[in-house]
C-alpha cells in the first residue's frame, strides 16, 4: 500500500468498504448454515457408522461413536443374504429388478414427453390447449383414485405383476409432469429458430433432432434426474402393481427392515438403506449444477 | 391476372388471431427486383405481414403469389424465399458452414453444389474466415452476415428481412444497411423488409408502405412519402424531428390562405390536389429542416418572429425549440448558430415545401 492511500483511508472513507470476518452478520449465517447442515449430516453419518459395526458393538450403545472394529459383514449380507420371505438372496434381485423397471421407464417417458411438448410449444395444432389442459389435470388427479382401475387394467391386458406393466404405469404418471417441463423449456427458446428451420425445409423430426435437441440438454438431464430418483425411489406403485419376484429394490429393503422375525440386525439395515438409496445420492452427486440449471431454464417462462 | 414483372403478389389477405384482426383486406404488389420495406410502429401488422408472405402463419382468406405462382397453400420452403430474422436465429450447435448448409441440405443437394454454394455466399458476404466457427463466438454483425448468407445459398427469387438490424449497435447498424444496399444492387432481388427505423427506410427503399393498424396508409417512393404525405399519420412518422403542425384556418379566393392567430401564409405556390374543400379549419404541416433563418428569408414570400424557448446543439446542426400559436415549434438552423435561450430570431418558409391537411379527415389537401 503506498502512503497516498495509507493517509486517504485513515481520515475517510476511500477504497472497498472493509467488511470484518467475524460481524454478526457472518457468525449468524454461518452458524446457523452449519447448525441445519450438521442436522441433516448426521443421520448419514450414523448409518454408515452403524453398518460398518458388527452387532455386539451396536448394542452397546454408543450410536455417534465410530467402529472400533470395521466389518464389511453387513454389507455383503445386505447385498446377497439377507432374507426376504422365501428367497434369502438379499437385495441384489431388488436392484436389478429396479434397474429393469428405471431404465425403460425413464427412456419411454422422456421420448413421449419431449416429443409432446415439442409438439405443443411450437406447432400449435388445433385442440393443443385442450390437450394440454387434460395432460396437466392428470398432473392433479390423487394416485389412490387411479390404482385399482389400472390394477384392473394391467390384469385384463394380461400385464399385472410384470415388470413390463411396472414400465407402462411409471411412463404415464411421467407424462404430465414432464411434457409441462418440455413444454415451457421449448418454448422459451427463440421461436425465430423455428421459423428459420421451417424455410430452411425441415419437417418436424428434423426440426425435432436437428435444431431443438442439440439446444435442449439441461432439460433432457433434469428429466432424466426427476425421472431416475421419482422411479427408483417408487414403494406404492412397485408393491402394488408386481408379485415378489419382481419387487423393486424399495420394496426389498422394507421386507427386509421391517422383519418381525429374529433378531433386529440394524447394520445390516443401514447398509441396505444405503445401497438402496446410492442410485439416486450418485445421480445427485454427478448431475447437481446442471440440475439446477436445467430447472431455472425451465421455469423462465411459462 | 398477375403481369410479368410482379414478384409477390398479396390480394385482400385476412388475418385474425382468434377474434383479434390483424389484417384486414390487404392487397399489394412488389415489383420484381424492388426493395419493398414495410414501415411502421410496433404492433401495426408488419412483421405479421412477413410472417404471411414467409408461409410462417396460416392466413385466414386470400391469395399470396410468388413469382405469378400462388402459394397461398405452399409450405415456407416451397415459396422460393428466404428470410433473415431480428434475433440471427442462428442455429447455435451448427457452425457457420453448418448453418448455411442445413437447408440445402434438407432439400438433397449434392455436396459439391453446396460447396460451391457456400463458397459464394461466403464471397459475397466476406465470411469466409468463419466458416468454422459457431454463432457464440461471433459479434452481432458476423452473426446478421451469417443470417443474411443462409438466405443466399437458398438462390432464392424473394428476400424476406424482418429488423434485421435493430439487435445491432448504431454504427454497425450503418455499416449494414449500406451493405445490404450493395447486396440489392448487385443481386437485383425482390426484398421485402420490415423495420421501423424511418432512415432505413428511406436509406434503403425502391418503395415504401407505412402501415398502420394492418393497413397499408400510403405506398410511395420514400421521396413522395417525405415531401407529399397522404395524411396527417404519415407526415408526423416520417422526418425527425417530425413535422411542426399549426392549427388554423384555410381560406379559398383569388389569393388562397392559411390563417392562424393574426397571421396569414399566402397559398399560391402550394400544390393542392384539388380534390379537397379548399376552405375551412385545417392544419399547416412544415418541416423543421425547411424553416429558413437569416440571408434566406428574402427568397421566401412569408416570415414571423419567434422566441427562442430551448436550444438542442446536434453537432452538424442546431435544434431550436420555439412557440407558435402557443403551440410547440421546431426548426433547424446551423450548427455554428450563436442563438441564445430568449433571442428572438425571425423565420421564414416556402409555402410550396408546405403541407396542409385537413382538420377533420386529417387528409392531405
Amino acid at each position: 500500500m503506498n502512503t497516498k492511500t495509507a493517509r486517504l483511508s485513515s481520515q475517510q472513507p476511500s477504497g472497498p468498504k472493509p467488511k470484518p470476518l467475524f460481524s454478526r452478520h457472518n457468525v449468524f449465517l454461518y452458524g446457523t448454515l452449519f447448525i441445519v447442515a450438521m442436522y441433516y449430516a448426521l443421520p448419514l453419518y450414523v448409518m454408515i457408522v452403524t453398518s460398518l459395526k458388527g452387532m455386539p458393538e451396536i448394542r452397546v450403545g454408543n450410536i455417534f461413536s465410530p467402529p472400533m472394529e470395521i466389518t464389511f459383514q453387513p454389507w455383503v449380507t445386505a447385498w446377497s443374504e439377507a432374507c426376504t420371505g422365501l428367497n434369502c438372496d438379499g437385495l441384489s434381485r431388488g436392484f436389478w429388478n429396479s434397474v429393469k423397471i428405471t431404465i425403460p421407464s425413464v427412456i419411454l417417458s422422456i421420448a413421449i414427453s419431449s416429443i409432446n411438448g415439442y409438439a405443443l410449444a411450437n406447432w400449435r395444432f388445433k385442440g393443443a390447449n385442450l390437450f394440454f389442459t387434460i395432460l396437466i389435470f392428470g398432473a392433479f388427479i390423487p394416485y389412490q383414485v387411479i390404482i385399482y382401475p389400472l390394477v384392473i387394467i394391467l390384469r385384463e391386458i394380461n400385464l399385472y405383476g410384470s415388470l413390463a406393466g411396472l414400465v407402462l404405469v411409471h411412463t404415464i404418471f411421467g407424462m404430465p409432469i414432464l411434457t409441462l417441463l418440455f413444454r415451457n423449456y421449448f418454448s422459451s427458446l427463440p421461436e425465430e429458430l423455428f421459423k428459420a428451420a421451417r424455410i430452411d425445409g425441415a419437417g418436424f423430426w428434423g426440426i425435432f433432432f436437428k435444431v431443438m435437441l442439440p439446444m435442449s440438454m439441461p432439460i433432457f438431464v433434469v428429466a432424466m434426474i426427476l425421472q431416475i430418483t421419482g422411479i427408483w425411489n417408487d414403494f406404492l406403485f412397485g408393491i402394488i402393481y408386481t408379485k415378489p419376484e419382481t419387487y423393486p429394490m424399495t420394496v426389498q429393503l422394507n421386507n427386509i427392515v421391517n422383519s418381525v422375525q429374529g433378531v433386529k440386525e440394524y447394520n445390516v439395515n443401514m447398509a441396505a438403506t444405503i445401497l438402496t438409496g446410492l442410485v439416486p445420492l450418485t445421480i445427485y452427486f454427478i448431475s447437481g449444477k446442471l440440475f439446477v440449471r436445467g430447472i431455472a431454464a425451465g421455469a423462465v417462462k411459462g | 391476372m398477375n403481369n410479368m414483372n410482379s414478384s409477390i403478389s398479396i390480394q385482400n389477405l385476412d388475418l385474425a388471431f382468434g377474434s383479434v384482426e390483424v389484417i384486414n383486406d390487404l392487397n399489394l404488389e412488389v415489383h420484381d427486383g424492388e426493395f419493398l420495406v414495410l414501415l411502421g410502429s410496433s404492433g401495426c401488422g408488419k412483421s405479421t405481414l412477413l410472417n404471411c408472405i414467409a408461409g410462417l402463419l396460416d392466413i385466414n382468406d386470400g391469395q399470396i403469389h410468388i413469382k405469378g405462382k400462388n402459394v397461398t397453400w405452399e409450405e415456407p420452403k416451397d415459396r422460393g424465399i428466404g428470410m433473415v430474422f431480428q434475433s440471427y436465429a442462428l442455429y447455435p450447435q451448427m457452425t457457420v458452414k453448418g448453418n448455411l448448409s442445413f437447408g440445402l441440405k434438407n432439400a438433397k443437394f449434392s455436396k459439391k453444389e453446396i460447396e460451391s454454394r457456400i463458397a459464394h455466399a461466403a464471397n459475397v458476404l466476406q465470411i469466409e474466415p468463419l466458416l468454422k466457427r459457431k454463432p457464440a463466438h461471433l459479434s452481432g454483425g458476423q452473426r446478421q452476415r451469417v443470417a443474411i448468407g443462409r438466405a443466399l445459398v437458398r438462390d432464392v427469387d424473394v428476400f424476406l428481412f424482418d429488423e434485421p438490424l435493430s439487435n445491432l449497435d448504431a454504427k454497425l447498424r450503418a455499416d449494414l444497411r449500406v451493405e445490404i444496399k450493395r447486396l440489392h444492387k448487385r443481386l437485383q432481388n425482390t426484398m421485402v423488409y420490415v423495420t421501423h427505423d424511418q432512415v432505413e427506410a428511406m436509406t434503403l427503399a425502391s418503395r415504401i408502405a407505412i402501415m398502420r393498424a394492418g393497413a397499408i396508409v400510403q405506398l410511395d417512393e420514400p421521396h413522395n412519402i417525405y415531401n407529399k404525405p397522404l395524411n396527417r399519420f404519415v407526415a408526423e412518422f416520417i422526418g425527425s424531428p417530425s413535422m411542426n403542425f399549426i392549427e388554423g384556418n384555410l381560406t379559398d379566393g383569388e389569393t388562397p390562405h392559411f390563417a392562424f392567430d393574426n397571421l396569414q401564409v399566402p397559398l399560391q405556390a402550394y400544390p393542392f390536389d384539388g380534390k379537397g374543400r379548399m376552405s375551412g379549419p385545417a392544419t399547416l404541416g412544415i418541416r423543421p429542416e425547411h424553416i429558413v433563418t437569416g440571408a434566406a428569408l428574402t427568397e421566401v414570400p412569408w416570415s414571423t418572429t419567434v422566441e427562442v424557448d430551448v436550444i438542442e446543439p446536434m453537432g452538424s446542426d442546431t435544434l431550436i425549440w420555439s412557440k407558435i400559436s402557443d403551440q410547440d415549434f421546431r426548426f433547424r438552423v446551423d450548427g455554428q448558430s450563436t442563438l441564445r435561450a430568449g433571442d428572438s430570431v425571425e423565420i421564414g418558409f416556402d409555402p410550396a415545401k408546405i403541407c396542409v391537411f385537413d382538420a377533420e379527415s386529417d387528409l392531405r389537401l
